[in-house]
């Protein structure tokens, strides 16, 4: 659509820009200046420099909850965006069943973080949990208290099932775009499954399949409450993702510079991966979307 | 014509997705002695009492009543300045259009726990503290930039020459946005407004730092089943299980919405 150039648009987005600013610029310039700053408390700072910079970046501490971090990112990606595809391709398209697949499918969206944090803290206990009751029972030793493997796998498929229906929500969206003539044209191709999957649906779910992925991705780059609910960043710190270690840090023990400093390189990789997804995302519209 | 679906896929799939939900059903349902000392797959001695203890202590149901009044106001006020500003994002070319909406998204991104140390003091220092709007207005870092984001998906589908013809016929913008834009994308503003009270329903952190005592939503009272004499789980449960109620209520209504607000209206 041809828009018109008009400066006088900036009225309409300035409330946003005023409510936003406010919420964002206000506290954001905050953290630089405890960034740079040392303090012994009661509001006295000293000018540090770049001293917490260069300490964050040679911690191993940082760099470890960063590598563990990016594993669960790229281990959850790898489950529920395949997932996601598949569930997709396989719900009702439309009556009774249709709605009702997706109310259930929306319910764990709508659940507060800490509780889906209790739900599966719940499930897995061994002593009254079904889950950690019913692998116990089995045989199987699992504990997610004091075993780094299995508090791992809890946290992993707690968020495949937290997260999972938003990239099947998004793809069905996409595939409920698909007009029939193209099935049709498959079908007197003799197409295969696979085909059709790979040449028709595949690329109409490009778009909404880059927004499933990025959403994804940037909410699990930021996770917080669920794994802390269930393990409390433990046993040990194998757990202990960037967003736990940063509130560890900032609130448990209130070392401000470091953790500004911390939280500004956070926020740059944060803006960073937001530049390509926005970048992609607007070539994609000039392409002529999906 | 459509491809075949399998129902044993979807079957397995909602299975799992409810067996957790049904286990803290379950668990709400028994009292402390059965969950601690027993295995019951079903309730044995089926039980209210946990339900009661929260629906008649203040300092229990008060925490729904505060969550739902914050999330009400970050809605409002999400939607109210996002419609105009989607408005010129979706209609205008304007200097920096394009670097804006890229900070905005850039908003939605930012994660809470960087913000949670300097909202506080913020708020502290201008007297919000423990107040509602304080939560209403920290919310709004990540909703309405979601809020535009959505709005301006709807609103481009909306052909220009609604607006040119409106124009013609003697409307001015603010008639004519209130009495004939808005209609035509309410399923857009439905949306939008299911996307703001869902994430800021779900939040905690920042929700949890800025409130103590007047405001604190349920999600910070939850944490107080943790007591010297262990856990509480039963009361634990059954407030977890009260927590999915408005979620699940909201989605009913919206269901025909939702997959289309998750592709931001972008499909």
């Amino acid at each position: 659509m041809d828009k018109i150039q008009n400066n006088r648009a900036w009225f309409l987005v300035l409330p946003v820009l005023v409510i936003v600013a406010f919420s964002a610029v206000i506290p954001l310039m905050t953290v630089v200046n405890y960034s740079v700053n040392d303090t012994f408390g009661s509001n006295d700072f000293f000018w540090a420099g770049l001293e917490w910079f260069q300490d964050a970046v040679t911690s191993d501490r940082i760099h470890e909850a960063l590598g563990r971090q990016v594993l669960f990112s790229g281990i959850i990606l790898a489950i529920e965006v395949p997932l996601g595809i598949f569930i997709a391709l396989n719900m009702p398209r439309q009556g009774f069943w249709s709605s009702l697949c997706l109310v259930l499918m929306a319910l764990p969206l709508l659940i507060p973080f800490n509780v889906v944090g209790t739900i599966w803290q719940i499930f897995g206990r061994v002593d009254i949990g079904l889950l950690g009751h019913t692998l116990a029972a089995l045989g199987i030793d699992y504990n997610y208290v004091s075993d780094p493997l299995a508090a791992w796998i809890t946290v992993v498929v707690m968020d495949v099932w937290h997260w999972t229906s938003l990239v099947a929500l998004l793809c069905y969206a996409g595939l409920q775009s698909i007009p029939g003539a193209f099935y049709q044209a498959a079908k007197i191709d003799q197409a295969s499954r696979w085909s059709v999957f790979r040449f028709i649906e595949l690329p109409k779910m490009r778009g909404v399949l880059l927004i499933a992925v990025l959403l994804r991705f940037m909410d699990s780059f930021m996770i917080y409450t669920e794994p802390f609910v269930v393990t409390g960043g433990g046993p040990g710190n194998s757990t202990t993702f960037l967003s736990i270690d940063l509130v560890k840090q900032a609130i448990g023990q209130f070392d401000l510079g470091p953790a500004a400093a911390f939280s500004i390189m956070y926020f740059l990789v944060i803006l960073l991966i937001s530049w390509v997804f926005y970048t992609v995302m607007t070539n994609l519209d000039r392409d002529g979307g999906n | 014509m459509r491809m075949k679906t399998s129902p044993w896929v979807m079957t397995l799939y909602i299975l799992f997705l409810l067996v957790p939900i049904y286990w803290l059903v379950n668990m709400s349902l028994k009292d402390n002695t059965e969950i601690t000392s027993t295995f019951t797959i079903i309730p044995r001695h089926l039980t209210f009492e946990n339900y009661r203890t929260i629906l008649t202590d203040p300092s229990w149901y008060m925490g729904y009543v505060n969550s739902i009044i914050y999330v009400v106001e970050n809605t409002v006020i999400s939607i109210a300045v996002a419609l105009p500003a989607a408005y010129a994002f979706s209609r205008y070319t304007f200097m920096g259009d394009k670097h804006l909406f890229f900070w905005l998204l850039t908003n939605r991104m930012s994660p809470p726990a960087v913000f949670a140390l300097p909202f506080f003091q913020l708020y502290s220092s201008i007297g919000l503290f423990d107040t509602h709007i304080a939560v209403a207005l920290a919310h709004c870092l990540f909703n309405v930039p979601l809020a535009v984001w959505i709005l301006e998906g709807f609103m481009r589908g909306v052909p220009k020459e609604i607006d040119e013809t409106a124009y013609i016929d003697g409307y001015g913008f603010g008639r004519f946005f209130v009495r004939i834009f808005m209609p035509l994308i309410a399923s857009g503003i439905g949306v939008t407004a299911f996307f703001c009270f869902m994430f800021s329903w779900v939040e905690l952190l920042l929700s949890r730092t800025l409130t103590s005592v007047n405001a604190k939503p349920i999600a910070a009272v939850m944490t107080r089943t943790v007591s010297a004499s262990g856990m509480d789980w039963g009361v634990l449960a059954a407030a977890g299980v009260l927590t999915l109620v408005p979620g699940a209520l909201v989605i009913w209504f919206v269901r025909n919405y939702i997959a289309k607000g998750f592709a931001l209206g972008r499909v």
